[in-house]
């Protein structure tokens, strides 16, 4: 791997030279990083163990260290309760300053809203939605457990450079889609290993006009075709959203991809030509224009995860929900992303729209997306705004998920079946226009 | 002796493509991290004559993908809990490939080798040589770089952490 730097390097290249101190790394090579965040979710009860039966008690950096309690929150078994018992209690043990408890919301969202993700880190996380911290120009990873553990004992971890592919995606949207959508579009396209092993870089007209939430979704989706990584290029929108997280302008350095890059592929999305997308049982690449299944009868609809639970996703179900009722055979659960979506929620009457539409709200955190809270019984169907699909992931192995955005869950849930949101928006012209706009809301 | 540096193999069990790890150990199995009592809810979702077959298996061998989903380190670990010693695949994903290495599972992408091989045949894996065999050849892998060779060698990366520290 002596190739000369005589091109450009992409945003991975540059974030993983920066995390490794090694110079000009090339896509295939393995370097030890030194990630600036170690996330680690429920599972930290799990570090800690391995940590006990390692018999070390020294870690290399505690402030590095970031522990949220969201899968199973609150505890649901004496054995979930012991769990977290034994992470507030480390972390209180330890001086770990990062710890957030089962209030606070999902893991990435938290840490987000907090300050701690910022452009050009390396973050590693005990959750393969760790892709999400690229809306924000973060390189963030998911890993196991054992390697959280090994991070807080060393500091570092094995990487490899991974190759690159650019994603232009040009817009607007039509009415009706969403961030949600073009990355449906995006998987059933390339499918569930498409990108495996990639830093996926989100570029185009379309995706500079979304605010860092929207980003999110693209940045966690990416996910699902097996990348590695995801990225956004900041800008102004990254730096109000830094802004509102506290973080001071020189406490972070942008990473930015050469114009003479070297991509693996390019790949174009247009936008403007984009319908509604649905993902059908029981992978998340089985995905079909939601007319296809317009008409399949649902039992629950879910409106939750990192994916698509934040504010914006929240507001514009109620924008769909407004005035109306959730079919009386539908259950509704919405589970905010976060405390501050909630609260942010609660002020604007959000909640109450979603509530008098009829939904239950549950308190943030991962929910039902874990199968925790909201599972299904034999024969039943969810439609969830959720990223995963797969068998038995929400309850009984012989239920079946949905996956769709945030309108698409709100317009199903009032008719009962999946539905395509311009036909409940049609019916409800100013609605569309509150609906149908992307990139408004922080 | 170097646990890795032994032929490793056995009978083999057979699967397609995309098999996500909600399928190997669903999210309500999480709760454990001990491999035998994980083993006993692998692939559970496929129903009980899979799982009687993965028991007498030594290999898994599958199409793309294999591993895709969650995080989850327990993928691997109800695998090696379940007494199977290497995966056999025409690709991983990343989490799952990194999470076999950690877990010292032998983790092998090999199309060629997949093609041939039949649910039941008996299919060896050396690591020092780069083969796969089967019953119907001898098939070749591109080398472990170093690093997860050393990882590999020790049953994982905290026992290989461990040694370092000792």
């Amino acid at each position: 791997m002596t190739v000369a730097a005589t091109t450009g390097k992409t945003f991975a290249q540059k974030a993983i030279e920066r995390a490794s101190g090694v110079p000009d790394v090339q896509p295939g090579q393995i370097v030890d990083v030194y990630p600036d965040v170690y996330m680690s979710h429920t599972a930290s009860w799990r570090c800690i163990r391995t940590l006990e039966k390692m018999g070390i008690t020294e870690l290399c950096d505690k402030d590095r260290i970031a522990m949220v309690m969201d899968h199973i929150a609150p505890a649901v078994t004496a054995k979930n309760a012991a769990d977290h018992k034994l992470c507030r209690e480390f972390a209180q043990r330890m001086g770990i300053k990062n710890f957030w408890d089962v209030n606070a919301g999902i893991a990435h969202i938290v840490l987000m809203e907090n300050g701690l993700i910022r452009p050009g880190q390396f973050v590693i996380g005990t959750d393969s939605h760790s892709t999400i911290y690229g809306a924000l120009g973060a390189f963030g990873t998911g890993v196991g457990f054992s390697e959280i553990t090994a991070a807080w004992v060393t500091g570092k971890l094995w990487a490899k450079v991974p190759e690159s592919v650019r994603v232009e995606i040009s817009g607007p949207l039509p009415a009706g889609t969403y961030p949600k959508d073009v990355m449906l579009k995006l998987i059933g396209d390339l499918g569930a290993d498409g990108l495996t092993y990639c830093s996926a870089e989100f570029g185009g007209s379309y995706t500079r006009t979304l605010s860092v939430s929207e980003r999110m979704t693209f940045c966690n989706l990416a996910m699902e075709m097996g990348a590695k990584n995801a990225y956004v290029q900041p800008d102004e929108a990254t730096v109000r959203y830094l802004d509102e997280a506290g973080v001071p302008h020189d406490g972070y350095e942008v990473l930015l991809p050469d114009a003479d890059a070297t991509y693996r592929q390019r790949i174009e999305v247009d936008g403007a030509a984009l319908a509604p997308q649905v993902s059908v049982p029981h992978t998340v690449d089985n995905v079909v224009p939601v007319d296809d299944v317009a008409g399949t009868r649902l039992d629950q609809v879910f409106i939750g995860s990192c994916a698509n639970a934040k504010y914006d996703d929240l507001e514009i179900a109620a924008g769909v929900l407004a005035g109306r009722h959730v079919a009386s055979h539908v259950r509704l659960i919405v589970t905010p992303a976060s405390a501050a979506v909630m609260s942010k929620a609660a002020e604007t009457g959000v909640l109450t729209t979603l509530v008098q539409a009829g939904a239950l709200i549950t308190n943030p955190g991962c929910g039902a997306c874990a199968g925790n809270g909201g599972v299904m019984a034999d024969g039943e169907r969810t439609l969830s705004t959720a990223n995963r699909n797969f068998r038995g992931r929400m309850g009984s192995y012989e239920s079946e998920i949905f996956l769709g955005s945030p309108a698409t869950a709100a317009a199903s849930a009032i008719r009962g079946v999946i539905t395509n949101p311009r036909d409940v928006m049609a019916e409800n012209p100013e609605i569309a226009a509150v609906t149908g706009t992307t990139g408004g809301t922080a | 002796m170097s646990p890795a540096s032994e032929n490793k193999g056995g009978t083999a069990i057979l699967f397609g493509d995309n098999i996500d790890t909600d399928v190997i150990i669903p999210g309500r199995y999480l709760v454990s991290i001990d491999p035998a009592e994980l083993a006993e809810h692998a692939f559970e979702p496929l129903g009980e004559q899979v799982q009687q077959r993965l028991r007498q298996a030594r290999v898994v061998v599958a199409g793309r993908n294999f591993g895709c989903g969650s995080a989850r380190e327990q993928a691997a670990s109800a695998l090696t809990g379940a007494g199977v010693q290497a995966v056999v695949a025409v690709s991983f994903a990343r989490v799952f490939f990194r999470n076999a290495i950690n877990t010292g599972l032998i983790a092998i992408e090999c199309p060629d080798a997949v093609a041939t091989v039949k649910d039941g045949d008996d299919v060896q894996v050396d690591i020092d040589t780069g083969t796969v065999t089967t019953p119907a050849g001898q098939f070749g892998f591109p080398p472990y770089p170093e690093a997860l060779r050393g990882i590999l060698a020790d049953g994982g990366l905290i026992p290989h952490l461990m040694r370092s520290y000792a």
